[in-house]
């Protein structure tokens, strides 16, 4: 065990995970906070919370993954590149770890442009490969990125994201192969929508045996409404959305397209579950936490296994 | 070479508005290439001051000048006695010029005629695009000849960001993703290979964040 964490004890056993997603308030309202994590708590094996997603100032994941563990879930913490350097994330990660973090995902970050401070500098003093390396180092040889030693080493079980639908498709693999060697156990994709796609990508991720090195969670969302379809499909980059998708949220009237939109994802999540190497999904119910329980359900993923 | 671009003309208008006697003061290298503060700017921009001024009735009088190098004592030196006759220098030279200029001339007022922009060349004519950010420490062995921390919106070292689709970067359809074109080099040169390796942090106190940075060369001294 690297980190002893509920995650890694489900991936461990074999078992097929399932993890999802907070996103902190935008505001200092621990009540937010509260209400999602009831909405989460029992469904998931972890509940990953986003840095300042979308580069929007939000209440800090470590914040609210201490809140998350006084409340009884088991909490991912994202670290970003972009808003800290070297020094600041070495110091949360001491802290998170000291407090009872034990999952961590290991960011670049969105770009400063997309969010509410697009005159803020970007701080990008590492990159997520970097920040990965770092924190095996931290981990494993209890050093810091400049090689000193720390007398208590933070244990993390150490995540990374990949995209299999962002370009060059072809380098993807390898780049899931480097993250898994700068320290990744665990991945999370990118929303999945085009599932062939992904069974390619799958492919090549087994011709290289990286499924053995690391357990892969395909990243999956439901979509509430054709417009937020088109949204991701046009607007969103690296997002692969086919027509068939959106096709299928229209064809069902206005009124039903939430509850159709669960039931699609509920489809993905059972087509992933047959593509070998995939270890688990990470559900990525943006502002809709209330779908978890119901996806879930519907995917034939729960009672989540007690460990 | 050093790109700039001529700030807009309401900034230009605001900064001199205390002063009578105003001299625009081009560049003959970088900003003349790029057209941003060449004698031929330095026209330009006096012909639309004076317009501007004559409109208001501030009264203002320009007068115009070019020298071959603003970054350079003997160069600035020539310029002396006209620099002396006014009330500002407008320098549309970049912020090198202009701080060369606020050094030699320490009783005189200096204004930013142009915002300095990059280190950069044209691709093509009326496109200019970056190409180096003088970090001090060059890794272009290392990723075929094209620079991420110049290229790369977030300079990432160790491949594409998830952002990457058709080879553009997802902060700007029109930009190219420098990891797309360094990939598709390396395939060209057979070395995709090297993508393998984890290029560690980057060492940035080469760059500014070692503070400001100077060269000595002990050979070249008088």
């Amino acid at each position: 065990m690297k980190a002893g964490s509920n995650l890694e004890k489900v991936l461990s056993s074999g078992r097929f995970a399932a993890t999802g997603e907070l996103g902190p308030p935008k505001s200092a309202d621990r009540e937010v906070v509260r209400h999602k994590a009831g909405l989460l708590k029992g469904y998931v094996d972890a509940v990953n919370i986003t840095d300042n997603q979308t580069a929007i100032v939000r209440m800090s994941s470590m914040t609210v993954g201490i809140m998350l563990l006084q409340l009884g879930l088991e909490p991912t913490m994202q670290m970003t590149c972009r808003d800290r350097n070297r020094l600041a994330i070495q110091s949360d990660l001491l802290g998170a770890a000291a407090l009872g973090v034990k999952n961590l995902l290991c960011l670049t970050g969105d770009h400063q442009s997309f969010g509410n401070h697009p005159t803020a500098r970007g701080v990008y003093d590492l990159d997520s490969m970097q920040l990965l390396t770092m924190v095996k180092a931290m981990r494993d040889e209890r050093k810091f990125a400049c090689g000193e030693e720390m007398d208590v080493e933070p244990h993390f079980f150490i995540g990374a994201a990949a995209n299999p639908f962002a370009d060059p498709f072809e380098y993807r693999p390898l780049r899931l192969a480097k993250k898994i060697a700068a320290g990744a156990d665990f991945i999370q994709t990118q929303l999945i929508y085009n599932v062939p796609k992904f069974a390619e990508y799958m492919k090549r991720v087994r011709d290289l045996r990286l499924h053995e090195k690391c357990y892969i969670l395909a990243g999956v969302g439901p979509i509430k409404s054709v417009g937020m379809a088109r949204y991701m499909q046009k607007s969103v980059p690296g997002m692969d959305v086919p027509e068939e998708i959106v096709a299928r949220l229209k064809g069902v009237p206005k009124e039903q397209r939430r509850q159709e939109g669960i039931k699609q994802c509920a489809d993905i999540i059972r087509q992933i579950r047959e593509i070998p190497g995939v270890a688990g999904v990470h559900i990525m119910a943006i502002e809709w936490e209330e779908a978890v329980a119901h996806l879930l359900e519907l995917a034939g993923l729960l009672p989540r296994p007690q460990m | 070479m050093i790109k700039a671009e001529q700030k807009p003309i309401a900034e230009i208008m605001e900064m001199i508005a205390p002063y009578k006697k105003i001299l625009i003061l081009g560049c003959g290298t970088c900003v003349t290439v790029c057209f941003a503060g060449g004698e031929k700017e330095v026209g330009l921009l006096a012909s639309s001051l004076r317009i501007a001024s004559a409109a208001t009735g501030q009264g203002k009088t320009f007068a115009e000048a070019t020298v071959q190098r603003q970054c350079e004592w003997e160069f600035i030196d020539a310029v002396a006695d006209q620099i002396k006759r006014v009330d500002a220098v407008l320098s549309l030279g970049c912020g090198i010029g202009v701080q060369a200029l606020a050094e030699r001339y320490p009783d005189e007022v200096i204004l930013p005629g142009v915002n300095t922009t990059f280190l950069g060349m044209a691709v093509q004519p009326g496109v200019f695009e970056e190409r180096c950010v003088a970090c001090g420490d060059c890794i272009l062995g290392q990723t075929a000849g094209i620079c991420p921390i110049a290229r790369c919106a977030k300079n990432l070292l160790n491949g594409p960001c998830g952002g990457s689709q058709n080879g553009k970067c997802e902060i700007n359809p029109d930009l190219d993703c420098a990891w797309q074109l360094i990939y598709d080099r390396l395939a060209r040169l057979g070395q995709l290979d090297r993508l393998a390796t984890i290029m560690p942090p980057k060492d940035w106190s080469k760059d500014r964040d070692g503070g400001p940075r100077k060269i000595v060369r002990e050979d070249l001294r008088l």
